[in-house]
């Protein structure tokens, strides 16, 4: 098990729009490149994409809860 | 309020500095709202009494109706400023702070929400016999925006009528372009603002961006506070802004002043707002939205007339009348404004949050600094960028920006990058200087 973590400080965010379906759930397979969450600086939104490849086996923040650089956000069984 | 009032501001950053100063100025009390990330700012601690409203996302705080609400009850305040931006053009938010009691300092809810929808305030400009933009009514798909836009001619921009702030907004060239963007501007639209509906409005190559300060009491007054040039934009956000509009006929501002106060009239309009118009380069005049609250850039009328808005803001609330008539209100001398913000003009204008480890600020004749921060303060990640507001006046334009200019080799920011290198290449360009430039102006040379 690993954990992929925020590059940035901000608001983060699971889903594209509140309307929406998150972009990864638990139990769900990642490749490194695909997003997997935005996080929200100033207004602007960034992707977090993921760097690694492996099934997620636990999502650390909820739709806007604020998230520090460096903090963990998913983490996931690597393959 | 009765002259002596507690108001609770219901913001963050420079404008909760300027309300604070503007509520003990005029005799009233103030009560500050911070957000967990604001605890140690400055409007907190030059307000009398602060609260607590919630988490350092602005969802769970400066958004957060209910816990404002039960700020506004738990001190005891008389009226709610809403500054601008958050809550500050939401008629639920005005009509449920009115309805708990307390006096919204802003228009009434119904008037809020009439400007608030792109569509039906061009309805009622309409009304009022204000020329705005050719344009559609709302369309509802593909065959129907085409049918409309033969009629308006390219070419055009796809609006969003919940849209606002420059956003949602799809400049399209031909019949073809919109062929394949309308639906997508649509969906975009439904997922940003929870609300699909679109309309289409003739683009004016050219175009100045040029807006109008209202203000309205209860008693019939209604007085507009000439008028302010904000073309100098990147991505539709307003970037330097200048007060009175550089080369515009006299006969042109007369007329600008007088379709405001008309609109303004119209939908009953109270308290400060700002009309905002494209002028093309023919002369002709259009108006494009009104914003229902004070604007970022207020202090440049404030520079060049004398009035304090936020002060006649409050009177209006109290229920007095203006300080001011349409006769007695007079311009001198010239403004700018330039919006520092924490975005790196030469990457992209990323944002840039961090701590600031150097601020001084600029001084002398006709120099005021807008500011919440002090040095050590942190830029946090959670909210707008905006540094400070660096207001320059002068006699005239050419001194009004030289001042600008001598403030920005003074003004020092470290810690963050900001957009101080940039103004200082704008307040010299020699185009800028020789006369109007047009919305895209800055976004085409770069």
């Amino acid at each position: 098990m690993s954990t992929m973590n925020a590059q940035l400080p901000g608001v983060f965010y699971r889903r594209p729009t509140p309307d929406h379906a998150p972009f990864v759930e638990v139990g769900g397979k990642v490749e490194p490149g695909q997003t997997i969450a935005l996080i929200e600086v100033m207004k602007t939104y960034n992707e977090v994409k993921a760097d690694r490849s492996g099934t997620v086996s636990r999502i650390l923040l909820d739709d806007g809860d604020e998230v520090e650089a460096g903090q963990g956000i998913v983490e996931v069984d690597e393959v | 309020m009765n002259g002596r009032g507690r108001i609770l501001v219901a913001n963050r950053g420079e404008i909760a500095v300027r309300v604070v100063r503007a509520c003990h100025a005029a005799g009233h009390e103030a009560v500050a709202v911070y957000s967990d990330a604001d605890k140690n700012a400055r409007w907190v601690e030059l307000a009398d009494e602060a609260v607590h409203i919630g988490g350092s996302p602005a969802a769970k705080s400066y958004l957060n109706t209910d816990a404002i609400l039960e700020a506004a009850k738990y001190s005891e305040v008389d009226a709610v400023h809403p500054g601008y931006g958050f809550l500050s053009e939401n008629a639920a938010f005005a009509r449920a702070v009115t309805a708990a009691g307390f006096t919204f300092v802003g228009p009434p809810p119904e008037v809020i929400e009439l400007m608030g929808d792109k569509a039906s305030a061009r309805t009622a400009a309409t009304a009022a016999g204000v020329p705005v933009v050719p344009g559609s009514r709302p369309v509802a798909d593909t065959a129907d925006a085409l049918r409309a836009a033969e009629e308006i001619g390219y070419p055009i921009l796809v609006k969003a009528a919940a849209g606002g702030g420059g956003r949602g907004i799809r400049p399209v060239r031909d019949r073809a372009q919109l062929e394949e963007v309308f639906a997508g501007a649509c969906a975009e639209a439904q997922s940003a603002f929870g609300d699909g509906t679109a309309y289409l409005e003739r683009a004016l190559p050219g175009a100045r961006h040029v807006e109008v300060q209202l203000l309205a009491d209860d008693h019939g007054g209604m007085v507009h506070l000439f008028e302010r040039d904000c073309s100098v934009q990147r991505r539709r956000q307003k970037l330097l802004e200048e007060a009175p509009a550089p080369d515009l006929p006299e006969s042109t501002r007369r007329e600008l002043g007088e379709a405001a106060r008309l609109l303004g009239s119209h939908v009953g309009y109270r308290n400060a707002g700002t009309v905002e118009f494209l002028v093309a380069p023919d002369g002709g005049f259009y108006f494009i939205e009104m914003n229902t609250r004070v604007q970022v850039e207020h202090p440049i009328t404030e520079a060049i007339t004398g009035v304090d808005l936020v002060a006649e803001q409050l009177r209006v609330a109290d229920g007095q009348r203006l300080s001011l008539s349409q006769e007695s209100v007079s311009h001198r001398g010239a403004a700018v404004e330039l919006r520092i913000n924490a975005e790196d003009p030469d990457n992209d204008f990323t944002p840039t949050p961090g701590e600031i480890t150097a601020f001084d600020q600029p001084g002398g004749p006709g120099v005021r600094v807008d500011t919440a921060l002090t040095r050590g303060d942190r830029i946090s990640p959670f909210y707008d960028s905006l540094i400070a507001k660096l207001v320059c006046w002068g006699s005239d334009r050419q001194q009004a920006y030289a001042r600008a200019g001598q403030a920005l080799r003074e003004f020092r920011v470290e810690g963050v990058a900001s957009t101080i290198p940039l103004h200082r290449r704008l307040v010299e360009d020699p185009e800028l200087l020789a006369g109007p430039v047009h919305t895209t102006w800055l976004e085409e040379r770069s």
